[in-house]
């Protein structure tokens, strides 16, 4: 089940929402939109259901024109940030609406209701009104409620943003797995680029009602096309800073510079924006990299893993590193950056290299 | 090829809605539009007259002066109910059993058909029987409504608030409880006085409900009819002839109908322009 | 001064409770020092935000006492507690401007104009609200107004605790990280004392000196983020702390020994004895976890790509034993053995830590 948006454009209230964008989504794994809030996903979403129709472009399911077809006729499913559920029904009667509205028998309705009970752990709740349970138990009934259809398309709108971390840790690792054995086209929309990591499949950055890059999680993260995605796609956000290429060196600042390797070298002379993501740097272990000194604005324990912003000449960079490793407000200290993992940007921000 | 989602059922459950607005609103108004440009002498003859009618209420005196009496009465009656009902609202309790008694009790007066809500202070007031009539007269106040023109507008406001300051009450409670804990509880630490929560909190957060109320009292005082009218009738003499009284004398009483659809129009366009008048003013900030 | 003290705290919605379920908060004993900054880190409906509500004095206790420093505080109302507190959702008065906002809570205690406006500069330029004190309130992004709520409370000169209630829920994640070590370093600045109340075990762990760890009403332990990650006293607490969380291994004990899967697992700290009947497991964290040659056998049977490492769930039988490996390490293709770096390998019975 192949959904496709084809130079879809989306207006409203004088304001474009989406520019021209073409797209066509991977039937199986996740598909996950990330981008901020109001960056658009939302609006693609509803898009792709029909819930809104587009100011131009088609919409095309399984190699039909759908554009015209309102949503209660497309085979759309979607489950809401806010635990949406009918308040006056039961969690049983809540997962079986859409199968009461297709008019199927009795029976076959008590059957698949079980079903989807058991995979979400619904079972002991099933005569409870939603007011009574919880926010995770609320949003796994959203959710049954749209696994129960079978749809052929299926939306999460920040399905997890309401519940708590740990809750939505859990629900996390569990969603590609309900998902796994359907042939529906899955997209998931979510503001935290962790999240697109861990449920795995295909990204789409969305910024500003365009989307930047759509490709396997893998590719789009490693491979950003500019420095929009490498900066959507990042958590937390990626170190920037202009550099000078002059023959075989590349200059970040007076002190800091190195030697251009492989493709690198290819590169024309002249000024590039490198991004290195903050697990590139850390505390100088002397293994490698190029080594800096700097002053250490703030450091950021967790046990599992340290955040130390640091000034390197002017530039606020932040370190992500495993462990433990407690710095002083003001001390000076040596950092070492893996600049064989940085991204190169032309002045444009489309990537040149990597 | 159309990127509408079109959906023509829409059209089919609407019709019907389009029929009773048509019968119960369009057409009658259009009617009033005919005789207010038409001449009749009641024997079913019509005769075009053109723009006579309207020229002449808006030279005459009546009508001038029905007009100041209604603008006073709306202004007096507005400058008592908003505040009034606000101070009640916030009286009221939020939560708990009394809540629902005082909501219960809030609601009584605005279920009283309106004319026996007039016969009710009529009686009330009245000198010699009614128990107000009674009780001020006999407190050394010289009180006859029938006969004074400032007891009577006295009776007619009394009877207006008692009637309607429950709307606004309920509307600005109901604008009260949707405001979340954690502004009272951020005031408290800023160690806000009542009055300065009240300014700060309360008031902006009611904002869209108070501009509903304002509106609906507007508009319902500028068009009433029936409680005065079963009050005082209009009198004593023409004191409290509001326009609406004033009109239906027209109509009715002198079966004018030309002139008493000029005067409708012209009423209509009134409310219309300062119902639009206020609406603008108490959205002005919102436009920001 | 700002010396926090909670003794034999209790508190229920309930008019009559009956049961313990009708406790919101069971039994909490705490002290805090003047000027740290301190987590209170728990799962919804633990008790944290009663917790908080009760310090700053929005809510009587049914029993127990609260004391600022030597008094006796219990019965105040928190416009004289000297607290300050910013809520999860923003509050602030729409109608005024952001000037005029982190003026409020100094004009209505009477402080002379002067001295206002000199506090509220200064507060702006802390929080780089400076060029938007003209602008009216309303108008302001969701950190925008977060930063006027936490700057009401700095602008006062008599706060001595500010107390956050979840701050950043409503806050975009890329904002989030510039907020929160905003926070950090404000309280490194102005060392005051700071008690924030989240449910992410991220935003706790990053910002306090110590976490207090709460579960149904109950504190579970309270340390520094570093103990609390290698030493969690609890399961509940190696569960909730950490992303992703302790490994939970059930295992037999033999003459003190921990077995697994026929496998001995060497543990940091022993039982002496151990009651018949009681639960006992193994805890060890994903990162202290390593494939070796030796050890437990597992199958590999996930591999998530979290960006600056790999998570790799391997199973033995039914149970999940997580590990970490950097990004550019190859997965073992199916079947390995993984073993547990022993200083960070703990025994708990019936939950608890052993021993």
């Amino acid at each position: 089940m192949t959904l496709a948006l084809k130079n879809v454009v989306r207006r409203a209230g004088g304001q474009t929402h989406i520019h021209e964008t073409s797209i066509a989504l991977e039937s199986r794994g996740f598909n996950v939109l990330l981008g901020t809030t109001l960056a658009g996903k939302t609006t693609l979403m509803q898009l792709m259901a029909g819930l809104v129709p587009p100011s131009s472009g088609e919409i095309w399911f399984d190699g039909r024109n759908v554009t015209g077809v309102p949503v209660q006729k497309r085979n759309v499913a979607m489950v809401f940030q806010q635990f949406i559920n009918y308040p006056n029904l039961s969690v049983y009667e809540n997962i079986a609406s859409p199968l009461r509205v297709a008019r199927l028998r009795d029976a076959t309705v008590a059957e698949r209701v079980a079903r989807i009970a058991e995979l979400l752990q619904l079972t002991p709740f099933l005569e409870r009104r939603p007011a009574e349970l919880s926010g995770g138990q609320q949003q796994r009934t959203a959710l049954a409620r749209a696994l129960v259809k079978d749809a052929d398309l299926v939306l999460l709108d920040e399905p997890l943003a309401n519940l708590d971390y740990k809750l939505r840790e859990g629900l996390r690792e569990e969603l590609p797995r309900l998902f796994a054995d359907r042939s529906s086209t899955v997209v998931y929309a979510t503001t935290e680029p962790a999240e697109a990591l861990l449920l795995g499949g295909h990204t789409a950055t969305v910024h500003e009602g365009r989307i930047t890059q759509y490709g396997p999680n893998g590719t789009v993260y490693r491979h950003p096309v500019d420095l929009t995605t490498a900066q959507v796609f990042s958590d937390p956000p990626i170190n920037t800073a202009e550099v000078v290429k002059r023959g075989d060196t590349i200059r970040l600042s007076e002190r800091v510079s190195w030697t251009a390797a492989g493709s690198l070298r290819a590169l024309p002379d002249g000024a590039y924006t490198i991004g290195l993501r903050p697990h590139h740097v850390r505390p100088a272990t002397g293994r490698g990299g190029v080594q800096v000194d700097c002053t250490v604005l703030i450091a950021e324990i967790s046990g599992s893993e340290s955040v130390v912003h640091f000034d390197l000449g002017g530039l606020i960079w932040v370190s992500l590193s495993p462990g433990v490793h407690a710095f002083k407000v003001g001390e000076t200290a040596r950092f070492e950056l893996d600049v064989a993992s940085c991204l190169y940007f032309g002045p444009d921000g489309a990537r040149v290299a990597a | 090829m159309s990127a509408r989602t079109v959906n023509q059922k829409a059209w089919w459950l609407v019709l019907p809605v389009l029929v009773l607005v048509g019968f119960n609103a369009i057409v009658p108004l259009m009617t009033v539009v005919n005789y207010s440009v038409q001449e009749t002498f009641g024997n079913n003859k019509f005769f075009f007259e053109g723009v006579k009618w309207f020229e002449m209420v808006i030279h005459s005196a009546r009508f001038h002066d029905a007009l100041k009496r209604q603008l006073l009465f709306t202004a007096i009656v507005l400058a008592i109910e908003v505040p009034l009902g606000v101070a009640v609202a916030l009286a009221m309790p939020r939560r708990g059993v009394w809540a629902s008694v005082c909501l219960v009790l809030m609601s009584m007066p605005l279920l009283i058909p309106w004319n026996v809500v007039g016969a009710i202070w009529n009686i009330f007031a009245l000198p010699d029987i009614g128990m107000l009539g009674w009780t001020l007269n006999r407190a050394g106040i010289d009180y006859n409504f029938t006969r004074q023109p400032v007891a009577a507008w006295a009776t007619l406001i009394a009877m207006d608030v008692w009637h309607w300051t429950s709307l606004v009450a309920l509307l600005a409670y109901a604008g009260l409880s949707a405001i979340p804990d954690a502004y009272y509880q951020a005031a408290k630490i800023d160690g806000a006085s009542s009055w300065a929560v009240f300014r700060h909190v309360q008031l902006p957060k009611m904002k869209h409900v108070l501009t509903i109320a304002v509106l609906l009292r507007f508009m319902d005082s500028f068009m009433i009819y029936t409680e005065p009218f079963v009050l005082t009738g209009g009198g004593p003499g023409n004191a409290t002839t509001l326009l609406s009284i004033d009109l239906v004398k027209i109509a009715l009483g002198q079966f004018d109908l030309g002139p008493a659809g000029a005067m409708s129009l012209i009423y209509f366009l009134i409310i219309l322009l300062l119902s639009w008048m206020f609406y603008r003013v108490m959205t002005l900030g919102e436009a920001e | 001064m700002a010396r926090i003290r909670i003794e034999h705290l209790r508190h229920s919605y309930v008019p009559r409770p009956a049961r313990e379920s009708d406790w919101a908060l069971k039994e909490v004993d705490l002290e805090w020092a003047d000027g740290g900054a301190y987590a209170l880190l728990g799962p919804s409906g633990c008790g944290k935000t009663t917790l908080l509500n009760i310090v700053s004095g929005l809510l009587r206790p049914t029993a127990g006492r609260i004391f600022f420093g030597d008094a006796d505080v219990t019965a105040s109302p928190p416009g004289e507690r000297n607290i300050a507190q910013v809520f999860q959702f923003p509050v602030v008065y729409d109608t005024m401007t952001v000037y005029d906002n982190l003026a409020f809570p100094l004009r209505n205690r009477g402080v002379p104009e002067a001295r206002v406006d000199s506090r509220v500069r200064e507060i702006a330029a802390l929080l780089d609200l400076e060029s938007m004190l003209p602008q009216r309130a309303a108008g302001l992004t969701a950190d925008g107004k977060q930063k006027i709520s936490l700057g009401r409370g700095l602008v006062r000169s008599d706060v001595n605790v500010i107390m956050f209630d979840e701050p950043l829920t409503v806050i975009d994640p890329h904002l989030k990280w510039r907020l929160r070590s905003k926070l950090k370093e404000l309280h490194q600045r102005i060392g005051l004392t700071m008690i924030y109340v989240t449910h992410d075990q991220t935003e706790a762990m990053t910002f306090a000196d110590q976490v207090v760890v709460m579960h149904e009403g109950t504190v579970v332990q309270v340390g520094t983020p570093v103990e609390l990650f290698e030493r969690p006293r609890h399961t509940f607490v190696g569960h909730f702390i950490g992303s992703p969380g302790m490994n939970i291994l059930p295992c037999r004990l033999e003459n003190g020994v921990a077995r697994f899967a026929g496998v001995a697992i060497p543990t940091a700290n022993t039982a002496a004895e151990t009651p018949n009947g009681a639960r006992t497991e193994i805890g060890v964290r994903p990162e202290f976890v390593r494939f070796a040659s030796a050890g437990i056998p597992v199958r590999v049977a996930a591999v998530s790509d979290a960006g600056r490492h790999q998570i790799v769930e391997t199973r033995h039988g039914d149970t999940v034993i997580r590990l970490l490996l950097d990004e550019r390490d190859q997965v073992p293709t199916v079947a390995a053995h993984v073993s547990f770096d022993t200083a960070f390998t703990r025994l708990y019975v019936d939950g608890w830590l052993a021993g």
